[in-house]
């Protein structure tokens, strides 16, 4: 682990992207579908699920977009990236998502579709469920 | 991160809610770019202007803290998603025109100056070199850390809004002295703007914070807009070098085959149904040169123009919006290309633009197939 930059304890399954995500304009703020074709999550939601993904990218305004999806119920529990960004951060820190940044060996330990509880305050961070 | 006394009662509410979540922002902010102290700013400029991205959620947002928070530096403004004088032309619901007012209101009523541009550098006058700043659109924040010698993070909306409320901005590391280990090798031969677009695009794809430019000399307003619009787009890095080239940086190229692969992903068609021009939104120069490059042709469709509210009325005062006019261009204020809500999928399938930023959310948000085409060759091919 190397920043908590929101805190938070969620338990769901990881949904994880190996390309970068550009908030504004590619996901869908009431469904949080992605909708970009070049995308590897395309048609896929973040809804409920643990985000893993290297960084968020692209405009300022993709802190709205996170704040929109959390307000449409449609937002994932946490989110885990591998680089800290400004749009995700502050989108995070006003929608109280729970955002942790992790090494890239934790992040590449990390499965898509498995089940994991993350837990900002206690010493170990992921617990993975088998 | 270091707090001062003040700071800290400021975060733990005493100052009130607003104040509260302005430096759980800052401190999220700075913690996140390894910031260790809060410095004074002179100018902030706010993104989430336009209904069309911030939407319902954002739109309750504002309006509820507009009730108590005012900005405490001079702040501009993004566009909006409409211009009030035309807005009938293009079949906006009022629902839509209704909640744009309201963002616009929340704005005002926090002390915001109603810019409406995606290009306050070209509409303000800079202040003396090495001024702090906060910058939220990123074209803006690139071109000001890059050609302005102003300093700014690449901020967010959030950010930005916590800074102009605060008057304050974390010391993240963009705005320290550093030079980037990654230089980019320009050789596309004969660049225009689009080729500088795409090689932005290209640079924010493979940047990180800041990246060194070798290659290409003195560009022109349209060019430097254009590099600065394209690198926003596609990635976090915030500045160009230009003067440096680190011998120890790692050298990546730009060559016809890199430029291609970024044409391939933005270009869908090659035909456009209409024409945009502007984003980021033109200036006064741009303006000036498409009135003279326009004389005596008329367009063959559709042709939007957007631009800041300011310069069209500089413009109108040169004559140069009648001569548009005259060519067939609707030229629209306050708003822009990028994520404009006036294009829609169900009346149009494809947008003719020199825009690489514009492609992008053309193409991503609005669902719109795009045709790249220079300035020079949109003249050539859609006039007559």
């Amino acid at each position: 682990m190397k920043k908590i930059l929101v805190k938070g304890k969620v338990k769901g399954i990881i949904l994880k992207s190996q390309n970068p995500i550009n908030f504004l304009g590619t996901v869908d703020k009431k469904t949080g579908i992605i909708n970009d074709e070049h995308h590897d999550l395309f048609k896929k939601s973040v809804k409920d699920t643990i985000l893993v993904f290297p960084y968020g990218i692209g405009s300022s305004v993709g802190a709205y977009t996170i704040y929109s999806i959390k307000s449409n119920n449609s937002a994932p529990l946490a989110m885990i990236c591998e680089k800290a960004d400004l749009t995700v951060a502050t989108g995070c820190a006003l929608a109280n998502i729970p955002l942790v940044i992790i090494t890239e060996e934790e992040f590449s330990s990390l499965e898509n579709g498995k089940e994991i509880s993350l837990d900002t305050e206690s010493s170990n961070l992921i617990t993975f469920f088998e | 991160m270091e707090l001062t006394k003040e700071e800290e009662s400021a975060l733990r509410g005493e100052q009130g809610e607003i104040m509260q979540m302005a430096y759980r922002i800052l401190v999220a902010t700075g913690e996140a770019t390894d910031a260790e102290k809060l410095v004074p700013i002179e100018w902030a400029h706010l993104s989430g202007v336009n209904y069309n991205t911030i939407g319902d959620a954002g739109e309750e947002l504002l309006s509820s803290i507009s009730k108590d928070a005012k900005v405490k530096v001079k702040t501009s403004l993004n566009p909006m998603g409409f211009d009030i004088d035309n807005v009938s032309n293009y079949n906006l619901d009022d629902n839509f025109i209704s909640k744009q007012l309201s963002i616009k209101k929340s704005y005002e009523t926090m002390g915001v100056i109603p810019s409406f541009s995606c290009i306050p550098y070209e509409i303000f006058d800079i202040p003396k070199r090495g001024t702090q700043v906060a910058f939220a659109e990123s074209n803006a924040a690139i071109h000001v850390n890059s050609f302005d010698n102003l300093k700014t993070n690449k901020e967010s909306s959030f950010s930005a809004l916590a800074s102009a409320i605060t008057g304050k901005s974390p010391n993240s590391s963009l705005r320290k002295e550093n030079s980037s280990k990654l230089t980019i090798r320009m050789k596309v031969e004969n660049p225009n703007e689009l080729t500088y677009g795409m090689l932005g695009f290209f640079a924010g794809k493979v940047g990180d914070e800041s990246v060194n430019i070798s290659g290409i000399g003195q560009l022109d307003r349209r060019s430097c807009k254009s590099l600065c619009g394209g690198m926003g787009t596609s990635g976090t890095c915030a500045k160009f070098n230009f003067d440096e080239d680190n011998p120890e940086s790692e050298k990546v190229d730009f060559d016809q085959e890199e430029m291609n692969k970024v044409y391939d992903e933005l270009n869908t068609c090659e035909k456009g149904d209409l024409i945009t021009l502007g984003s980021p939104q033109l200036g006064l120069e741009e303006i000036s040169d498409l009135a003279v490059r326009l004389k005596g042709r008329s367009f063959k469709k559709r042709c939007m123009i957007f631009c800041p509210r300011a310069i069209k009325e500089q413009a109108t005062k040169l004559g140069h919006t009648n001569e548009l006019e005259r060519a067939g261009c609707e030229i629209l204020s306050d708003c822009c290309t990028c994520l404009t809500p006036l294009i829609k999928k169900e009346e149009v399938d494809a947008v003719t633009t020199n825009s690489i930023k514009g492609a992008y959310y053309l193409k991503n948000s609005n669902g719109v197939d795009v045709n790249l085409k220079s300035l020079s060759e949109i003249i050539e091919d859609e006039t007559k």
